[in-house]
């Protein structure tokens, strides 16, 4: 062990600088102890103490390097100090690195002109940064999902006395000034606008509007929750107060599952007073139901874009879409000439927990009682999630299938396996699922089940719901043209590939 | 007026990475976070926190509060003995210790040893084993200096006939109070009580703090502020380092010893000490902030931060909206160099009411102007900036009677506001000296540390209850 020392008449540092040299020396290999310091009487006691000499001929301006260690190493080490103590400062660091914007209050220091908080934390998180966005001025869309409803109701009741519209919670799909926001789709800018409480029935409803050669104004999205009683409907009436006051929109369409007969009375005379057409869709409501003045009922997703184009042009509502084409009839009739008799099940795989839902309610209304992880009323509860047995509607969406799993519209793998095993089945007649297009969802949503297919033996009939526009990242041609290249009805609208579902299965019902 | 529709849409993005690469595919503008629970993961305090943002009863205590701490004109005034200063001294056997309230079972080594040294000074024992029965029957009251408007460095004992500097804020003549500083080495500061500390606090009190006095006197008051100011043009960030205070401060207080009659050997020994030692102004320093932050105290409402002081084991933070109620947490580790032969094993847990100073705008807040201070963490002068400018993000203001030559003169940040602390997940940084763990070893390093989240979560969660009451009440 050796125990070295220089020391350098009339060289002043201070104190920090020396700390540094000696740490960066005392971390050489080989050395065991090292300090750089000026040699003032309490700096040589020190050195003393701690072994690394004992005889200093320092002054306070004089610099002692001292070190304990390995021959070679104390020659490196002084060599090394001596190099740090003479050497130029570093080039300019003028980069003031500035904070990361980390909160939303931070983003608004960032970005002052923002008028929206997208949030999709975790959901035990999402309430409190829903109030702040609230408390910052932003309007909010909530994408993230479990937030108590207590916490929905007080995040709401703040946007009103704000005057800002809070999406969500859960609000999967929103177009805001032609900018798709969370799952959407990419649609023409035009006179309609729509509040959905679902996020594929919003995706279902504009991308029609765009297949039909209209655009969108404004889509909002209010959450599941929204029309319960507790909440009272507050981002719905607030939407469609805005669409109302929206000089851009000339038709109002308004999507969710029946309300809560309070607020539904609500919307309804907020609807009925808006000075423009309203169209509005409760799925599963009865088909009967009256409207009241200024407010057309349509009978499925599909229909609400129907009768909005037909309203912005000031034509009467066409007939429901839910009907079969005596062309459709001749063509599924044939499939069916070809299928064993055996084969008499419905069985649909969706992605979208709505169309899963409207699949339910229209097969049911053709006679046909399906089990579902998700049932409709009148419909059965799933005994089996994982297998399909007599007609089988299940929405792989739902959080039975997603705990710990990505969304099968991001990765439909197990949905495609889900498919394949359906179709496996001899009792199956008839495959129907969906294929949602747009921002959020698979890049290439259908090539791994094309793929699939191409080896699968053929059994039962496929029937496609494609939910995208041409616009759409993935194109939504090309997606339906591949499917019917594959051997795949592909279908205009949900509801229409559900009727014919309801048609195959009849068929073979019949025979 | 909701603008939504009508102004082009401006995001931002809070979770999901994928919604804002959309966004920006599709044209719109968006600015996604660097997003994480805050309050750390406390969901209870996080909405408390989110109820509080922007709440026009916070803003306009805040307003209030900051106010007072920008108007505040601290001047020393007095030298006087503790017992003087602070009456409740005079009447029992009181010890006043750094930090927030603290049982003898629970302190560190250094504040254990700096309480025995006090009782030893004091005279109340003859020996440390009789002086170390004493404190831990229950024989003397310890507490926390801020209990009684004062603040002292690292273990901050105060002993009734130790000598204390008094500075009067002259916007509201209320007085603080810290402890005269010893120099480096074994000091009582850091828990040494042997007969050198002892002799020499003997002549501080015998001999410094009647020539302190008599100099102040003669001057009737030193305004701190200005000279604070001047000292962070000149280098130091007034709480690690003091050099240049230190200077300015002799520089007043010499002409006034010069015409006291005091003798030419006392002069030269007080001089002689007061020059020897770079953190001579630092206990000056303290007493200023603590009076500019007691102005800003006691404002119902207020989320400022009122105090930062440690004892040692936890870290303390008041505010001012909540009164004189403590929230602990253990103190963070301090990222430093050490002195050669000691290193992290060494080290006592960060102590001192000096965290009094970045509570005003001061020390770490103000590290641009002293760039020899970030290198204790291997930094470099971008590094101090940067530091300065992040204190900007989690302040209500900043001070302009403090400014930083390299933030071309803008004012330091100030007035800490827990809901941006705790929002933001940036803690306050503060510049520190490092105390051997063992009684009266002394300094063995300097870094800079931070404040502790706990506490400014649990202060969020106070301070949310108080309005709901409040509210209530109203209502």
């Amino acid at each position: 062990m050796n125990i070295r020392n220089r020391i350098f008449p009339n060289m002043y540092q201070d104190s920090v600088s020396l700390m540094q040299i000696s740490a960066q020396i005392a971390g050489l290999d080989g050395i065991e102890q090292a300090s750089v310091v000026m040699g003032t009487p309490a700096n040589i006691i020190q050195l003393q103490d701690a072994g690394l000499g004992q005889d200093f001929k320092a002054g306070p301006n004089d610099l002692i390097i001292a070190v304990r260690g390995a021959a070679a190493a104390c020659d490196t080490a002084l060599e090394l100090a001596q190099t740090r103590l003479t050497a130029k400062p570093a080039s300019d660091e003028g980069d003031i690195r500035k904070v990361a914007p980390a909160s939303l209050a931070m983003g608004v220091e960032t970005m002052p002109e923002a008028s929206l908080a997208l949030i999709s934390v975790p959901g035990d998180y999402a309430a409190a940064e829903a109030i702040k966005a609230l408390q910052l001025g932003l309007n909010v869309m909530m994408f993230s999902d479990n937030v108590p409803m207590a916490q929905e109701v007080e995040i709401k009741q703040l946007a009103n006395r704000k005057n800002r519209i809070v999406m969500g919670p859960d609000c999967g799909t929103a177009i805001i000034n032609g900018i798709p926001l969370g799952f959407a789709n990419v649609v023409k800018r035009g006179a309609i606008g729509v509040v959905a409480a679902s996020g594929t029935g919003l995706q279902e409803v504009t991308c029609r509007i765009d297949q039909l050669g209209e655009g969108v104004s404004q889509a909002l999205g209010t959450g599941g929750h929204d029309l319960h009683e507790e909440v009272g409907g507050i981002s719905m009436l607030y939407g469609l107060q805005a669409l109302i006051e929206d000089a851009a929109t000339k038709v109002i369409v308004l999507v969710s599952k029946p309300p809560a007969p309070a607020v539904a009375d609500k919307i309804m005379a907020r609807a009925s007073a808006a000075g423009k057409p309203v169209v509005v869709h409760f799925l599963g409501a009865p088909r009967d139901a009256l409207a009241p003045q200024g407010i057309t009922f349509a009978h499925t997703l599909g229909d609400a874009a129907e009768v909005a184009v037909a309203k912005l042009h000031n034509q009467p509502a066409p007939a429901s879409i839910a009907r079969l084409a005596d062309a459709d009839a001749a063509k599924l009739t044939a499939l069916c000439a070809v299928l064993p008799a055996s084969r008499k099940d419905i069985r649909g795989v969706f992605a979208g927990g709505t169309f899963c839902f409207e699949a339910q309610l229209i097969c049911q209304q053709a006679g046909f009682v399906a089990s579902s992880n998700t049932p409709v009323a009148g419909n059965k509860t799933l005994a089996d999630l994982w297998t399909g047995h007599g007609h089988t509607v299940v929405d792989m969406g739902d959080d039975a299938y997603t705990r710990g799993r990505p969304h099968p519209m991001i990765d439909p793998t197990l949905r495609n396996a889900r498919i394949l095993s359906d179709m496996a089945d001899p009792a199956t007649a008839v495959v129907l699922f969906d294929l949602v297009l747009g921002y959020g969802a698979a890049a290439a949503p259908a090539d791994a089940l094309l793929q699939a297919l191409q080896s699968a033996p053929r059994g039962p009939v496929l029937v496609a719901l494609v939910c995208g526009t041409e616009a759409d990242p993935q194109v939504r041609q090309r997606q339906v043209d591949a499917l019917r290249a594959a051997g795949v009805l592909v279908a205009g609208s949900n509801a229409e590939a559900a009727v014919w579902a309801s048609k195959i299965a009849r068929q073979q019902a019949n025979r | 007026m909701n603008t939504l529709f009508s102004q082009p849409l401006n995001v931002i993005n809070a979770g999901l990475a994928g919604f804002a690469d959309n966004i920006r595919h599709a044209g719109g503008e968006v600015t996604h976070l660097n997003w994480q629970p805050p309050a750390q993961g406390d969901i209870t305090a996080g909405l408390a926190l989110a109820r509080l943002l922007n709440h026009p009863l916070v803003e306009a205590a805040n307003k209030q509060a900051m106010d007072q701490y920008l108007a505040a004109q601290p001047v020393l005034v007095d030298v006087l003995p503790a017992r003087e200063a602070i009456p409740a001294m005079a009447e029992h056997k009181l010890i006043l210790h750094a930090g927030p309230p603290i049982s003898w079972d629970d302190m560190c080594g250094p504040v254990r040893g700096a309480i025995i040294g006090a009782i030893l000074f004091e005279g109340w024992a003859s020996d440390h084993a009789a002086a170390e029965q004493m404190a831990r029957s229950g024989g003397v009251a310890l507490e926390p200096c801020h209990h009684y408007g004062a603040v002292g460095p690292m273990a901050g004992i105060i002993s009734p006939s130790m000598p204390l500097w008094v500075i009067q804020n002259k916007t509201n003549d209320q007085r603080t109070f810290s402890n005269f500083n010893e120099g480096l080495g074994k000091v009582l500061r850091f828990g040494a009580n042997n007969d050198e500390v002892l002799q020499r606090l003997h002549w501080m009190r015998n001999e410094l703090a009647p020539a302190m006095q008599a100099a102040v006197r003669q001057l009737g008051e030193v305004e701190l502020k200005p000279l604070m100011a001047q000292a962070l043009h000149m280098g130091d960030e007034v709480h690690n380092r003091n050099a240049a205070a230190t200077g300015l401060l002799i520089k007043r207080l010499l002409p006034a010893l010069l015409q006291t009659s005091m003798p030419l050997s006392t002069l030269q020994t007080v001089v002689n000490f007061i020059v020897g030692n770079d953190h001579f102004f630092l206990n000056l320093s303290m007493a200023a902030s603590k009076a500019m932050m007691d102005a800003a105290a006691n404002v119902p409402f207020s989320s400022m931060v009122s105090v930062m002081a440690r004892n040692g084991v936890n870290f303390g933070i008041r505010v001012s909206g909540t009164g004189d109620q403590w929230f602990q947490a253990p103190a963070n580790p301090v990222e430093g160099l050490f002195f050669p032969g000691y290193g992290v094993a060494d080290a006592a847990a960060d102590l001192g009411d000096s965290a009094i100073t970045e509570t005003a705008g001061l020390g770490g807040f103000a590290m641009a102007s002293s760039p020899a201070i970030v290198k204790f963490v291997g930094g470099t002068p971008a590094d101090a900036t940067a530091n300065s400018l992040r204190m900007q993000s989690i302040t209500i203001g900043s001070n302009p009677a403090f400014t930083l030559p390299a933030l071309n003169f803008a004012p330091t940040a100030a007035g800490i506001d827990i809901r941006k602390v705790v929002d933001r997940n940036i803690l306050p940084i503060i510049n520190t000296g490092i105390a051997h763990k063992e009684p009266g070893v002394g300094q063995i390093g300097a870094g800079i540390t931070t404040a502790p989240m706990p506490g400014f979560t649990e202060a969020i969660k106070a301070l949310a209850e108080r309005i709901q009451q409040y509210e209530e009440g109203q209502q």
